[in-house]
Formats: C-alpha cells, structure tokens, sequence
C-alpha cells in the first residue's frame, strides 16, 4: 500500500467528519454586508472515481473534496479542504463479495490574516508545506497521476497536514524573479479530524517568472519523541513555448531519501487544446527512495524501490478527466504492476448570488 | 545487492524511454517551425501573452492547474484571495489576475 492511501486508512470514521463540517458551517452564517459583489463563498473543489489494481488486487475508492473559501472582512480569508471517501475491496484480496468503509479527513481548515503586502498570517490546520507537492499537487483535480510520490510522506508526516501557525509571502517580487519564504509550527494533537505531530520547519523557493522555473529548498524538524531532521529540494520547469511542464523533488529524512521526476506534455499543439488529440496529456514519473535504517510506519517503501509510472490523461469538456496510468515498481520486497484510472469533475460556483 | 544492481538496470530503461521522448519531441517542434518558416529558436511558440493579467495568471496560477471554464464575477475577489495565499501571489499580480478575470 503506498503512504498517501496507508495515511487515509489510518484516518477517523466518516461519521467524525461531521465535527469538521459543523466547524466549517459557520462559514455559511457570514454576514453579507462583509462581503463586496466580488467576494461571494465559494464552494469548489471535486468529485472523482478511482480504481486501483496493485499486485492483482482490485480496489475501489468514490470521493469527495469540496473546498470552501469565504472572505472575512478585508483583511481575512477562511478556507477549507475536505476529502470524503469510500474505501471497497474484495473480502479475501482477489475473491469474495465487494466490502467497504468510509473515510474522511480535514486536510486545512485555516484562517488567513493578509497582514501585509509580503505577510500572510495563518492559523489553523494547514497542508504542511514541505516540498511543493503536499501544497499545489494533491487536489483530486490537480494530480496528473493518482497516487503520491513514494517520498511523500518524507517531511509532511504521512497526514500531510499542521495544527498551528504559519507565516509566508513574497520577499521579493519582482518581474523578473519571485522568492518566496514559508514559516511554520506545528502542535502534537490526536484529536479526531485534527492529528498531527509537533514539528517546525520552513521552505524557500526562487521563481523566475519569465522562464518559469522554479528552485526551492524545504526543512522540518520533527519535535515529539525522537526527534528528526528532514530537508529536500524541488525545480519546475514548464517553459512558456511549449506545454511539457517538467517538475521534481528530492528529500531526505531520518531513515530513507529519495526523488521523484514527472513529467508532461499536453498536445494541444495538435489543432489546439480543444481538439481531439489536443486533450491528450502523456504523463511520465520516474521515482526512487533509498532506505538507510529500519523506519516503521514512516510510510516510505520497507526496501530500495524504483518506480516508473506512465500516464495518459484527457481532458474532456466542462471540467471533467480521465486519468489512468501504469506503474511498475521494482523492490527487494517484490515486483509489482500498478494499474490506475479515474475520472474526476472539478466544481466551481458562488455560496449565493451576493450583492450587485 | 545483486538484485537492486538489477533493479538499478530496469530503471535506466523507462529513463532512456523518456529521454529519447523529449528528444523527439523536441525534433518535432524544430522541424515544424521550420518548416512553417519561422525562426528555429522559436518552435511551436504560443501566441505572444500581451495581456498582463493572462501572463500573471500562467505564470502563477496555471503552473498547476488549468484556469476554470467558467467564473462568475461574484467570486472573482475570493478566487483571488485564495490564490493569493495559495500561490503567493504578489499584489501587482493579484491586481493584474482581477482585471483579467473581470475586466
């Protein structure tokens, strides 16, 4: 099983999710002379079916992610992410009657306090922001390949989510170059919907706008029992010429390091991105973590692993995508065949009509 | 050992596969610009972004995701509000980005 589907698993039942809806209701009760004709809530986020064969094993995974955004006056912005899913497998792995569980998860519920023009000020439950794609890849909508990389959870903990304070912003922006530096801390909680563990850590990246590329470096500190370093690096690529977006990271954590690679290529230079082949998006990650010591349950391979997954998406009409791919993992615990497909619809639309 | 030596094997392959992709994709692109009579240096280039809000919005926020379809100007404000935190956008981009989703 790899770290991010392991994580869910290990999430509270789906009725607990209800507590986190409850606190997110409040958004609902906002009162509207706060809110300009521009600042409507909004409800996003997705709605997707995923099916999953690992090792000859089928499984099945409905889910929901709705995101809701509302502004709080000028100077503040609560936001959420929820994601809500069903869990079905076979009884005995390959044979047997499809049996389930839901599961749920509060991946941020934070509120965002726009102290400056180069300071944003957030508390709450936020997405850990080590390395880039904890933060910008794992939407449902977002992800060009369904499962997270293998060293996902290097930095981010397997939940992938902070209870705590967060700074960041913009140190310089300008044309030609963007850095950007994140700051944050973490409390310990076991609270249901709220897990995380008490860590600190920052990230700092360079972007150059005009050749869209983008360098970083991440750090965290784990802070309860053993404590633990963990670093990486990360660099994007997507040239304005041409649609290939190339992006990767690198990590090293207390028992294992690793890398992943991933690459894309849009054809919509094929008649445009509205066309038939336009639609078509080849994906290609190639994927490698190292052990160095024994780590249970920090939900990175148990042995030396090298993956290569290649995918094919297609962007259809009114937001809807299919994804699918093929991954084939080569480990000192064993070989596997890692097939993928989804379909996901990504929603966008006003809590209610506001002021005009 | 000697099986990861082997796994280390089977990974150089799909790496030369991916290798020899973008070499060809990049021949591809030269060899049409070319031939449509433009300059090599330039293949396939998109038409030129003059829109400072458009270039804004690909230089930040469709670095990974696709813009919507669909956006009502209700919610312009809070899109952006959110993309600001999310991409850390400046506040020159994030005037820019407003001005091109609702002009």
């Amino acid at each position: 099983m790899r770290p991010i589907k392991s994580a869910k698993l290990k999430q509270t039942r789906f009725p607990r999710v209800a507590i986190a809806l409850r606190l997110a209701g409040f958004l609902l009760l906002l009162p509207g002379h706060l809110l300009s004709a521009q600042n409507v809530p909004i409800v996003s986020g997705a709605v997707g079916f995923f099916d999953s064969k690992n090792t000859g094993i089928n499984f099945f995974q409905p889910v929901f992610a709705p995101v809701v955004v509302a502004p709080l006056g000028k100077h503040f912005l609560a936001e959420s992410r929820f994601d809500l899913r069903g869990f079905y497998e076979r009884k005995n792995g390959n044979s047997g009657p499809y049996q389930g569980s839901f599961f749920g998860s509060t991946q941020y519920l934070q509120l965002d306090y726009f102290a400056a023009d180069k300071l944003t000020i957030t508390a709450g439950r936020f997405l850990t922001p080590f390395g880039t794609y904890n933060e910008r890849l794992t939407a449902i909508w977002i992800q060009k390949i369904q499962d997270a990389p293998l060293i996902f959870s290097i930095g981010t903990r397997t939940t992938g989510s902070s209870d705590g304070a967060m700074v960041r912003g913009a140190l310089i922006a300008k044309p030609a170059i963007h850095v950007n530096y994140i700051g944050y801390f973490s409390a310990s909680s076991n609270a249901p919907q709220f897990q995380a563990g008490r860590a600190a850590g920052y990230r700092f990246d360079a972007y150059f706008p005009g050749k869209r590329v983008e360098i970083g470096t991440s750090y965290g500190r784990f802070l309860q029992g053993t404590h633990n370093n963990s670093s990486g690096a990360h660099f994007w690529w997507q040239p304005w010429r041409f649609p290939l977006e190339v992006r990767s990271e690198y990590a090293h954590g207390a028992h294992a390091q690793g890398y992943w690679i991933e690459s894309t290529y849009r054809l919509s230079q094929w008649r445009g991105p509205d066309s038939l082949f336009g639609r078509l998006e080849p994906v290609f990650r190639m994927q490698q973590t190292f052990r160095n010591s024994p780590g249970q349950g920090d939900g990175l391979p148990a042995a030396d692993t090298t993956q290569a997954d290649f995918g094919l998406d297609y962007h259809l009409p009114h937001e809807v995508r299919l994804n699918s791919s093929y991954s084939r993992k080569l480990s000192a615990t064993g070989n596997a065949n890692i097939w993928d497909i989804s379909l996901t619809y990504r929603f966008l639309f006003p809590m209610w009509r506001g002021h005009q | 050992m000697k099986n990861m030596r082997s796994n280390s094997k089977y990974a150089v392959l799909p790496l030369a596969i991916f290798l020899l992709g973008s070499l060809l994709t990049w021949a591809q692109a030269a060899t049409s610009a070319q031939s449509a009579g433009r300059a090599p240096s330039a293949p396939h280039a998109k038409p030129a972004v003059t829109n400072p809000g458009e270039r804004a919005f690909q230089a930040n926020c469709g670095r990974c995701h696709n813009p919507p379809e669909q956006l009502s100007p209700r919610i312009t404000g809070t899109v952006l509000r959110h993309m600001r935190e999310r991409a850390l956008l400046s506040p020159q981009d994030e005037r820019d980005i407003l001005k091109y989703l609702a002009p």
